[in-house]
């Protein structure tokens, strides 16, 4: 018994001083709301560091470790700081919710890099945060929509009313907007991330009230498989989808986190890494679409038309004129919605056909 | 349209029937399993592990029926012959469920599963408007409705029936009348656990063929809470299920067409009903009172 | 061969001491068989799961993790608490997660609609109006428990989901932060709104760790010296002999839901105004759910609850530690835990019962025996 003390004693000094006997290696660790297998979110940024692993040489390289499923209450300051005096050299913290408990821990630990997904509070150097236009996506799935539907209305199956779905929703229509501009979208708010049965009851429900394209802003291949069986066309989320609609997935978006994590972590090894605040799109590698399947040649000849003048610059889909749902003017010919005002949208343009709760 | 609606209802209300018709049974033998969610989501993982690698949808039906039933004897064990607090070990067997069939699940994540297709009788499946309504769903669908003629018949109808009820409303004195309390209640905990495992399963190889970790995302608990507001009958239970299915995809519906109430409001809609249709059945006393198993809960130990 | 429970003529004061024992043993061998089959060293793995949360002990650079038992120990405690004397008198209240957001919105009302109002009261009001919101919303399934005979746990249950879209709501419509990018959450609190930390220097643990001691004492002192505590346990045990003896069992429903609505009302609020700081849409973690283990975990003991509310919430720490250090999945750590108390409520068993493994044979000649 005694023996097996001092083992553990002995095992516990290995930890105190293994930071500073694995000098060397760098130490990226991850923090996720919901657990690896939710194939949406989670899963993505778990991809992502996984291929900046690889990216840097493996394992002998960089050395990884991560929370899953962790609250964004109480929970998130221990986890971040059991981070912290783990030996972590970079923590990336990806979820809204942890944003005041990575400003929070990032003030004790002077020597660690944080980067914060979707915040927007830096409140001491080493805090970076990131994020995707992903809304850049959601346009050009727009041009498709509106060139596929025969009905003219669309079915957007939504999660959470926070800015960047709000985004996203308003960005689709305008890309269908651009090619038909009676063209209307039918919101339904599922009110979770995932949950496979809700979101095929919303896709069904929406099919049942005539829309025949169907998107969603929720993690699970629910919709997708409920698009296939009724034989109509979808949008992945996420991931690209095309094993759970091999004749139904128009294209994807894809979060690809992998450059943005590569980037970062080659920064902490390089010792040049600086507080940066991200929003990076297309043309930073950060949103990616699946292969455009499932369309005529020429409905794929204007998405990827699309793609690249987003992707150069020469369009974003928030220039105007565009008119608020409530009747007024938001944007004026040729003006150009600002970051901030995009990162806290809260209202609707004209022709969605839900009410936003204020 | 109107066709579409009702078997999208009865998909939504499936699951909750078959694990509520299981945990009634249970129940009915005086014993509280509030481990459902556990055994639905392990029911989900090994109906979808089996149906993808043996490419049978019908096997993964089996394993998960098969596993459901295993896991319920887990409980069993506890409950019935170490006689454990039968809330706290059903709510032991949910944290274990969700666990174990994350750990068996790591390898399924986003793989599309094998789907159990609905089935179709020519002439009939083609008759407009009803045809497919009542020929051409999901062969669990049909299960699910013989299901509940079963278990109204057995416990209402036949000798074991009566003898599994008795031993619910007063194990004391069955036992005195020489019936083996703890053997019927361990088939009873089998029979649910073996329904929650199909309903899992129903989840994983009919609704949404895929596997994601925790699946069944509360749905055990909508069946728990079933059982007490059909007052322990069956057709009850199909009555509730249904009215929550229609209550859950109404809102949705109801959202759709954009009509501008707060949607947590509208998904708040199904919770309240429950509780109002509980209240009206619930205020005459007599009646909740003679289909209340009166042991339920209790444990029971053989005095020898 | 089969497994017989022979019932102690009285409970066995030294299994009593011994069964958390028994049981952390059995633990620590089926863990040990688990995580070996995982691949991972069981020594480490279990090291990281139960001793490293508790290095603060001893080791002063680690004492952070102590306050962070206390803080996630604190609502389990709390409202455990208050479900046992409900449990205890025969009331199955399992919503105590809607009543710990309904304590939380309540005490919320200050500090999100008078911001303005700047003083040392504002606190306590919280706290009042926290425990008063809980209770309120426990007072719906009692009264129609007592009015129209409803089931409560169904009734409580259903107004968890209630409370937590009606939350969801609220901080993501008139209670939003208007500086909050159109984020769901309400403002930050000012000062005069946080629940202080009880020593700053080591850690973050605030004063809901102290209600929650202090609540622990005061139900255990009512259940076990006060004429009230005999009451509930009459009612529980025997309503009918509690009539005989005059207690009302319709207003026993009322006390007990309202006293542990109150506590998990005042857990939700120190959650709110202690490590938060702000209430949001994301504060319902299940803590009302987890609670009703550590209730029979504790064996309806509000002391025994103490112990019960800190080794589940080593659980959660040891969890993440082993996550980080060996590389577990979360996934092995949740059915952990369920294993650890699948052992503890079996090896309770021993307090009340004698177990005598019979044999097919022994049976039959135990069978003449009786006779």
């Amino acid at each position: 018994m005694k023996t097996k003390l001092l083992t553990m004693a002995a095992a516990a000094a290995a930890i105190a001083f293994g930071t500073m006997a694995a000098e060397a290696k760098t130490k990226a660790c991850f923090i996720y709301v919901g657990p690896i297998g939710d194939f949406g979110w989670s899963y993505q940024h778990h991809q992502g560091a996984l291929e900046a692993q690889k990216e840097l040489g493996g394992e002998e390289q960089v050395e990884l470790a991560y929370l899953e499923s962790v609250p964004e209450g109480a929970d998130a300051e221990r986890a971040i700081e059991r981070f912290a005096r783990s030996g972590c050299n970079i923590i990336f913290t990806t979820s809204f919710g942890y944003m005041d408990a990575t400003n929070a821990v990032a003030k004790k630990f002077a020597d660690v890099k944080f980067e914060h997904a979707t915040g927007f509070k830096r409140e001491s150097p080493n805090v970076s945060t990131y994020n995707s236009k992903f809304h850049e996506g959601r346009y050009v799935q727009g041009i498709i929509a509106a060139k596929m539907s025969k009905a003219g209305v669309a079915g957007y199956i939504a999660s959470f009313p926070i800015p960047e779905v709000v985004m996203g929703i308003n960005s689709f229509l305008l890309g269908a907007q651009s090619v038909n501009p009676d063209f209307k979208v039918k919101v339904v708010w599922a009110n979770t991330w995932f949950d496979p049965g809700k979101e095929a009851d919303a896709a069904k429900a929406l099919i049942d009230q005539g829309v025949d394209i169907i998107t969603q802003h929720t993690d699970s291949t629910a919709p997708m498989q409920v698009a296939a069986e009724r034989g109509i066309k979808a949008f992945g989320q996420a991931s690209d989808m095309i094993k759970f609609g091999p004749e139904t997935q128009l294209t994807s978006i894809v979060d690809d986190w992998g450059p943005y994590y590569t980037k970062r972590i080659k920064a902490v090894i390089d010792g040049n890494w600086e507080q940066v605040d991200v929003w990076g799109g297309m043309a930073d590698g950060h949103v990616v679409m699946a292969p455009y399947t499932n369309m005529p040649d020429d409905v794929k000849a204007a998405a990827e038309e699309a793609q690249a003048k987003i992707t150069s610059g020469e369009l974003n889909p928030f220039t105007g004129p565009i008119t608020k749902q409530d009747g007024s003017e938001w944007l004026k010919d040729g003006e150009v919605a600002e970051d901030g005002v995009l990162l806290g949208l809260n209202f609707y343009v004209a022709g969605v056909d839900d009410k936003l709760p204020q | 349209m109107f066709e579409q609606i009702i078997i999208t209802i009865a998909t939504a209300a499936t699951p909750l029937l078959i694990a509520a018709l299981g945990e009634l049974v249970v129940e009915r033998s005086g014993v509280l399993n509030l481990g459902v969610e556990g055994m639905m989501v392990m029911g989900a993982v090994s109906g979808f592990a089996v149906a993808l690698t043996t490419g049978s949808p019908w096997l993964g039906v089996l394993a998960a029926i098969v596993v459901g039933a295993l896991f319920s004897l887990l409980f069993g064990f506890l409950t019935l012959t170490l006689v454990t607090n039968q809330v706290a070990t059903g709510l032991a067997l949910t944290l274990l469920g969700i666990g174990l069939s994350g750990m068996i699940g790591e390898s399924f994540v986003g793989q599309p599963g094998v789907k159990l297709g609905a089935i179709y009788i020519p002439y009939l499946t083609d008759i407009p408007l009803v045809g497919r309504l009542f020929f051409g769903q999901d062969p669990i669908f049909y299960l699910s409705i013989l299901l509940t003629f079963g278990v109204a018949w057995f416990l209402f109808k036949t000798r074991a029936g009566l003898t599994l009820r008795s031993v619910g409303d007063n194990h004391t004195s069955a036992h005195a009348l020489g019936i083996n309390v703890i053997g019927i209640r361990y088939l009873a905990v089998m029979f649910g656990g073996a329904c929650a495992g199909l309903a899992g399963g129903f989840l994983s190889l009919v609704y949404t063929p895929q596997w994601i970790e925790n699946m069944s995302a509360g749905r055990g608990w909508i069946a728990l809470a079933l059982v007490v507001f059909a007052s322990w009958r069956p057709w009850r239970v199909l009555a509730g299920a249904y009215l929550f299915g229609a209550v859950s995809i109404g809102q949705l519906h109801a959202q759709a067409l954009g009509i501008g109430i707060p949607s947590q409001l509208l998904s708040s809609l199904p919770y309240l009903a429950t509780i109002v249709v509980l209240v009206l059945i619930s205020r005459n006393r007599r009646l909740t009172l003679i289909n209340t198993p009166a042991s339920l809960g209790r444990p029971f130990v053989p005095d020898r | 061969m089969r497994v017989e429970l022979v019932k102690r003529p009285q409970h066995s004061a030294l299994f009593s001491a011994l069964s958390p024992f028994i049981a952390l043993g059995l633990t620590l061998v089926a863990g040990a068989i688990m995580f070996s089959l995982l691949g991972k060293n069981p020594f480490d793995a279990l090291y990281y799961y139960f001793i490293d949360p508790l290095t603060g002990i001893w080791d002063p650079g680690n004492r952070w993790q102590l306050h962070e038992l206390a803080i996630k120990a604190a609502p389990l405690i709390l409202i455990a608490v208050g479900l046992s004397v409900c449990y205890l008198s025969n009331n199955w209240n399992i919503g105590a997660e809607g009543q710990f957001i309904a304590g939380a919105m309540a005490g919320s009302i200050i500090p999100v609609m008078f911001p303005g109002f700047q003083s040392w009261i504002v606190l306590p009001l919280m706290l009042i109006l926290g425990m008063a919101g809980g209770a309120a919303y426990a007072a719906v399934p009692a009264f129609f428990k007592v009015r129209f005979n409803t089931n409560e746990i169904l009734t409580s249950l259903m107004l968890v989901y209630v409370a937590q879209l009606f939350n969801d709501w609220l901080v993501r419509g008139i209670w939003r932060n208007p500086e909050g990018m159109s984020f769901p959450g309400t403002i930050r609190f000012s000062e005069y709104a946080i629940l202080p930390q009880i020593w700053p220097e080591a850690g973050r643990a605030h004063y809901g760790f102290v209600f929650a001691l202090v609540a622990a004492v005061l139900v255990w002192f009512m259940l076990s010296k006060m004429l009230k505590g005999f009451e509930v346990k009459v009612l529980g045990q025997s309503p009918r002999a509690g009539r005989f003896a005059g207690f009302s069992s319709g207003r026993m429903v009322f006390f007990v839901f309202m006293l542990s609505g109150a506590l998990a009302g005042l857990a939700g609020i120190s959650e709110v105004a202690g490590p938060i700081e702000h209430l949001n849409e994301k504060i319902s973690i299940g803590y009302g759910f987890t609670a009703i283990i550590v209730a029979f975990l504790g064996r309806l003991n509000p002391l025994g609850i103490v112990a019960a509310g800190l080794i589940l919430a080593l659980t959660y720490l040891g969890g993440e530690s082993a996550q980080i250090a060996i590389g577990v999945s979360d996934k092995a750590v949740r059915a952990f835990q369920g294993m650890l108390l699948f052992f503890v409520l079996a090896c309770d068993t021993l307090i009340h019962y004698r177990v005598r493994i019979v044999g097919a044979t022994a049976k039959a000649e135990g069978a003449a025996q009786n006779v």
